[in-house]
C-alpha cells in the first residue's frame, strides 16, 4: 500500500467516521437524558434522505402523509390521557390546544407547503431544513406516543419499546417509500489536490458539519444550565423533577435532537450512497459502536471512537473486505474488556 | 379438585407433548415445532435477563453456533449428530464462556448494547466463512436417528423437542429452587448484597451466560436437523431481538412465561401473515408494522409480560401454596452442620487501628481507632456525614482502607473484599434494605447461608441436593423463628413493613453463623414499635452471645442499648466510653447541638 491509497482510505474513514459520530452523539443524548436505547435512529437517516432525494426529484415528500397520521395518533392520545385524569383535575385546555396546533395545524401547514411550492431546484440547505421541519416533529410525537407513558420503566422494557418502535418504523418506510433506494445531489463539485491526495468537498462539508454539531452539543451539555439539567434527568429522575426540571420536556427535546441528527447523518452520506428506507439500521448500529466506545457517556469520547470505528472499516474494507463487519464489530470486545478492567467495581442499581 | 398453579403449568405442558397425537394439520406441527425451539432458547433467556439481570440481545448467535457446528461436522466430516450436538455444546459453552468473561462484568446498559455488537459479528462471521458455505449456508444436514430409528418426521421431531425442552424446564426450575438458585436471584440486585452473603457474583453470572448458550445452543442442533440446512439469516440481530420480545411479552422473570411468550409472538406473528395481506393487500410490510405496535401496547397494558397476569387470575380462585417450605423438624445431620467456634467473653475480636479512608482530596475516615470484644454490643455514632457509613464499609470490606489496619480475630482484613470478609465470620444488614422483594421470607433468608452449603449449579439442577437444601431451609427457619419473623416465613419480603424488612436482614446475617453482627442504621425510619422490638431482638442476640457493632445517629436508640459508644466527627473519633459518660461529654454535645463559638 502506498501514500496515496493509504491516504484516501483515511479520508474515507474519517469522513464516514464522522457520521458514524452524529449518530453516536444522538444515541448517547437520548440515552443519557431518557435512558432509552433508540434504536429507530436509524429510520431518521433513511427517512431523511428519501425525503431530501423526493424533493430534488420533484416528487412529493410522501414522509409528510406519516407526519400527519402520527399527528392525529399524538393528538388522540393527548385526549385520552386528559380524560383520563379528569377526576383529578379539569380538562387541560389550554395544553389540548397547544397539541391540536402541534400535532394536527403544524402538519397540516407542512402538507400544503409540500404541495404548494416548487421545491425541486432549490438550494439544497432549504430542502434539508424542510425536512428537517418533518422529521424532527415527528421523533417528538414518537416520544409522545409510545415512551412518555412508560418513562419510569426499566431500561430493558423501554429498549423492548424501542425495538417495537423500529419495527413499525422500518415497515411504515417500505409502505412509504419502496424497497429502491436513492442518491442525492453532492453538495458541492469543489475538490482540490494536496500533494497526491484529491480532497473532495464532499467529505470537507461532511465533516465541517459535524465538528460544528459535535462541538455546540458539547457546549450545549457541557457549559449551559439547560443542558445540565437534560443530564440531571438522565442520573434520577424523580430528583431531577424535584428540583423542577421537566423530565417531559427534556425527553421531548432529546428526540427532537436525535430525530435532527439522524436526518442530517442521512443526507449527509446520501450524496455518495444509495440510501433505502432500512439502511439506516446499519449505520446506525455502527454508531452505536462508536458510542459505546466512548462509554456511552462522554461527547468527545464518542466523537473519537466514531473515527476509529469509520477508520478500521475503511482499511479492513482494503485489506479484508469481506470480513469488514466482522472486524468492526468484534472491535466492541477489547474496548468493552479494557472498560470492565478499568471501571472494577461499581454496583448496578 | 384443587389445581395449584404448579400443576397447571405442567397440565399445560402436558397437553402441548400431546399435542401431535391428535389429527392436527401439518402446519400446526410446524409452528408447534418452531414454538419449541424458540421456547428453549427463550427459557434460557428468562434465567440470563429476567433472574440474572444480564440482558442479551446476541442469543440469536449462539443458536447459529449449535447449528452451524453440527452442520458442518454431519455434512464435511459425516460424523454421527450425535456427536454433533456434544461439539455444539462444546463450542457454544467455551465462546460463552470467553465473551461472557469480558463483557458480564460490565455495568447495566454496556451488556445488552455489547452483545448487539458481538451478535452481529458472529452474524457476519457465518455469513463470509468459506467452510460455512457464506450466505448459502449448509445444505444435505443427515436427519437424525436413534438406534437405527428414524426421527426425521415432523411429528417425530416435535416429539424431540419438546422432550428436550421439557428437560430443559426440569433442570432450570431445580436449579432456581436451590443454593446456586438463590445466587442467581440475588444477582439482579446488584453487586452488594449477593457479595456480602459470599456469593461470588461474577462467577455466577458468567454461569448463567453458559447455560442460556448452551439451551440456544441445543435450540440450534434441533433446528440444524429438523431444517436439514443452515444459512446465516435466521441467526441475525432481528431473531435476537424477537428472543428478547418472546421474553418479556411472556414475562421475563418467570419461567413460565418463556413458552407462553414463545406461543403468543409465534401465534401472532403466522396469524398476522396470513391475515394482513387479505384486509391491506399486499404491498408493504404491514405485519412487521402491526407487531411492533401491538408489542408497545402490550408493554404499555403489562409491563412484567403476560404469564403474572395470567398466574394472578389462577390465584384468585386457586390460592397458591409456598413453593419452598422449610422442613417441619430438624433434617439429619442438622447438628454436625460446621459451626464458628464462639470466642471466648471478653476476648478481642474487631481491632482497628489507624484506619484511614481518602477519596481524593476527601479524607473520609481520618484515622479511626477502637475494638470491639466478644459479647459485647457498641454503637458507632455521629452526626449525619460523620464518616459512619465509610467505617462500615471498611470493616465490611466494600472499600478497601488507605492506610491503617483493621484486624478481625488477629488476621488483618483492611483489604479483603466483601466475600472473604463474611466468610471469616462478619455479618452485615444494609441502610437501604437490599432484599427480593417477590421471593418469600425464608428463600431471602436462606441467602444468607449460601456459605453454609456446597451444592453445584449441576448437582442442584439434577435434584441431587435435597438433603443440603433441607438442612439450609431448616437454618433459615431458625433464624426466622430466632428474630421472631416465624408467622411471615412466605410472606413476600417486598409486602412487609420497613422495620421487618431490617430484622429479615438480621435473620439472613445471621445465617452466615456470623461472630460479630455490624448493623447499618437498623432503626433509620422505624417507628417507636418497631424500634423497640428491634433494641429487644439486640439485646436477645447479645445474651446469646452475638457480638454487635451498630452504626447509628438516632442517639436514643443506643443510649439504653449499647455497652460502649465511639463517636465520629469529620471523619475521626472525638470520643468513646460508656453511654452515660458520653452523653455528657462537651465535645459530643457541641458535634450533635452545634458547639458555642
Amino acid at each position: 500500500m502506498d501514500f496515496g491509497i493509504f491516504a484516501v482510505l483515511a479520508q474515507d474513514g474519517i469522513t464516514n467516521g464522522a457520521v458514524y459520530a452524529l449518530l453516536a452523539m444522538a444515541l448517547v443524548l437520548v440515552f443519557s437524558v431518557t435512558r432509552i436505547i433508540f434504536l429507530p435512529q436509524g429510520e431518521f437517516i433513511g427517512f431523511g434522505a428519501l425525503t431530501v432525494a423526493a424533493l430534488q426529484s420533484g416528487q412529493f415528500p410522501r414522509l409528510v402523509w406519516m407526519l400527519m397520521a402520527v399527528g392525529v395518533l399524538t393528538f388522540l392520545v393527548e385526549i385520552g390521557s386528559a380524560l383520563r385524569q379528569r377526576r383529578y383535575k379539569p380538562l387541560p385546555r389550554r395544553h389540548l390546544m397547544w397539541s391540536g396546533i402541534e400535532n394536527l395545524a403544524y402538519p397540516t401547514l407542512v402538507w400544503v407547503l409540500a404541495r404548494g411550492l416548487e421545491w425541486q431546484g432549490m438550494p439544497m440547505v432549504v430542502q434539508i431544513l424542510f425536512t428537517l421541519g418533518i422529521t424532527v416533529p415527528l421523533g417528538i410525537m414518537l416520544y409522545r406516543v409510545a415512551f412518555q407513558p412508560m418513562a419510569e420503566a426499566s431500561v430493558l422494557v423501554l429498549l423492548i419499546v424501542a425495538v417495537g418502535v423500529h419495527f413499525a418504523m422500518l415497515g411504515m418506510g417500505l409502505f412509504i417509500f419502496g424497497p429502491e433506494g436513492s442518491t442525492t445531489q453532492a453538495f458541492t463539485d469543489w475538490s482540490a489536490e494536496i500533494g497526491a491526495l484529491l480532497v473532495s468537498g464532499q467529505s470537507v462539508v461532511v465533516l465541517g458539519v459535524s465538528a460544528c454539531l459535535i462541538a455546540l452539543l458539547y457546549l450545549f451539555f457541557d457549559r449551559s444550565l439547560y443542558g445540565k439539567a437534560l443530564r440531571a434527568t438522565a442520573v434520577n429522575r424523580k430528583g431531577a423533577q424535584l428540583v423542577g426540571i421537566g423530565t417531559t420536556q427534556a425527553g421531548r427535546m432529546a428526540f427532537g435532537l436525535a430525530a435532527a441528527l439522524g436526518t442530517l447523518a442521512g443526507t449527509l452520506i446520501a450524496p455518495l450512497n444509495t440510501v433505502g428506507y432500512d439502511t439506516g439500521f446499519v449505520v446506525a448500529l455502527k454508531g452505536f459502536v462508536a458510542a459505546i466506545v466512548g462509554g456511552l457517556a462522554s461527547y468527545p469520547l464518542a466523537a473519537a471512537g466514531a473515527v476509529l470505528v469509520g477508520l478500521l472499516e475503511s482499511y479492513s474494507s482494503f485489506w479484508a473486505s469481506a470480513y469488514k463487519e466482522v472486524i468492526v464489530f468484534t472491535l466492541i470486545i477489547p474496548v468493552l474488556a479494557w472498560r470492565s478492567l478499568v471501571s472494577g467495581h461499581g454496583d448496578e442499581e | 379438585m384443587k389445581i395449584s398453579t404448579k400443576k397447571l403449568q405442567w397440565l399445560m405442558f402436558g397437553w402441548f407433548f400431546l399435542f401431535p397425537f391428535l389429527p392436527v394439520p401439518g402446519y400446526w406441527i410446524t409452528i408447534g415445532n418452531y414454538i419449541g425451539l424458540y421456547s428453549i432458547v427463550t427459557l434460557g433467556l428468562v434465567l440470563l435477563t429476567g433472574i440474572g439481570g444480564l440482558t442479551s440481545f446476541g442469543q440469536a448467535a449462539f443458536v447459529g453456533l449449535g447449528a452451524y457446528t453440527t452442520g458442518y461436522l454431519s455434512i464435511s466430516l459425516g460424523l454421527s449428530p450425535w456427536l454433533g450436538l456434544l461439539t455444539g455444546l462444546v463450542v457454544s459453552a467455551l465462546a460463552a464462556g470467553l465473551i461472557g468473561s469480558v463483557t458480564v462484568r460490565l455495568s447495566g446498559h454496556f451488556l445488552p448494547l455489547a452483545t448487539i455488537a458481538w451478535g452481529l459479528s458472529l452474524f457476519y462471521l457465518f455469513g463470509t466463512l468459506e467452510f460455512l458455505g457464506k450466505y448459502d449456508g449448509l445444505s444435505g444436514i443427515p436427519p437424525l436417528s436413534l438406534f437405527g430409528i428414524d426421527l426425521s418426521a415432523p411429528r417425530v421431531m416435535y416429539g424431540l423437542i419438546w422432550f428436550c425442552l421439557g428437560g430443559c424446564l426440569w433442570l432450570v426450575l431445580n436449579l432456581l429452587n436451590s443454593r446456586p438458585g438463590r445466587a442467581i436471584r440475588a444477582l439482579a440486585k446488584g453487586k452488594t448484597m449477593p457479595e456480602a452473603m459470599g456469593i461470588h457474583t461474577a462467577q455466577y453470572k458468567i454461569l448463567i451466560f453458559v447455560l442460556a448458550a448452551l439451551m440456544a445452543s441445543l435450540s440450534g442442533w434441533l433446528y440444524a436437523h429438523l431444517q436439514r440446512s443452515v444459512s446465516a439469516t435466521p441467526f441475525g440481530l432481528h431473531m435476537g431481538i424477537e428472543y428478547l420480545f418472546m421474553a418479556v411479552v411472556g414475562g421475563v422473570g418467570h419461567v413460565w412465561g418463556a413458552i407462553l411468550g414463545a406461543v403468543m409472538m409465534t401465534g401472532l406473528k403466522s396469524q398476522l401473515q396470513d391475515l394482513l395481506p387479505l384486509l391491506l393487500g399486499s404491498q408493504g410490510n404491514f405485519e412487521i408494522v402491526v407487531f411492533g405496535v401491538l408489542i408497545v401496547l402490550l408493554l404499555l397494558w403489562a409491563p412484567d409480560g403476560l404469564w403474572p397476569r395470567v398466574a394472578a387470575v389462577w390465584a384468585r380462585f386457586n390460592p397458591p401454596e409456598p413453593e419452598v417450605v422449610a422442613p417441619a423438624i430438624a433434617p439429619d445431620g442438622y447438628g454436625d452442620m460446621a459451626r464458628r467456634a464462639k470466642p471466648a467473653a471478653g476476648s478481642l475480636i474487631l481491632e482497628i487501628s489507624e484506619a484511614r479512608k481518602q477519596f481524593g482530596g476527601l479524607v473520609a475516615v481520618k484515622d479511626m481507632s477502637f475494638e470491639i470484644h466478644a459479647g459485647e454490643v457498641v454503637g458507632l455514632i455521629g452526626p449525619n456525614g460523620a464518616g459512619k457509613s465509610t467505617m462500615f464499609n471498611l470493616v465490611t470490606g466494600v472499600l478497601p482502607a488507605s492506610s491503617g489496619e483493621i484486624r478481625f480475630l488477629g488476621e488483618r482484613i483492611d483489604q479483603l473484599g466483601a466475600r472473604r470478609i463474611v466468610k471469616m465470620g462478619i455479618g452485615r444488614s444494609f441502610q437501604h434494605v437490599h432484599l427480593v422483594p417477590h421471593l418469600s421470607v425464608l428463600e431471602n433468608v436462606a441467602m444468607g447461608a449460601h456459605l453454609r452449603g456446597k451444592t453445584s449449579p449441576l448437582s442442584a439442577a439434577l435434584r441431587m441436593d435435597r438433603h443440603e437444601e433441607a438442612q439450609l431451609l431448616f437454618l433459615a427457619a431458625e433464624q426466622i423463628r430466632r428474630v421472631g419473623l416465624g408467622d411471615y416465613m412466605h410472606t413476600p419480603a417486598g409486602s412487609l413493613a420497613l422495620g421487618q424488612q431490617r430484622i429479615l436482614e438480621i435473620a439472613r446475617a445471621l445465617c452466615t453463623d456470623p461472630v460479630l453482627l455490624l448493623l447499618d442504621e437498623p432503626a433509620a425510619g422505624l417507628r417507636l414499635k418497631e424500634k423497640e422490638a428491634l433494641a429487644d431482638l439486640i439485646r436477645q442476640l447479645k445474651g446469646e452471645g452475638m457480638s454487635v457493632l451498630l452504626v447509628e445517629h438516632d442517639m436514643d436508640f443506643v443510649m439504653g442499648l449499647t455497652d460502649r459508644l465511639v463517636v465520629m466527627e469529620f471523619g475521626s473519633k472525638i470520643a468513646e466510653g460508656l453511654p452515660a459518660e458520653i452523653q455528657n461529654n462537651e465535645a459530643v454535645l457541641a458535634a450533635y447541638l452545634g458547639g458555642i463559638e
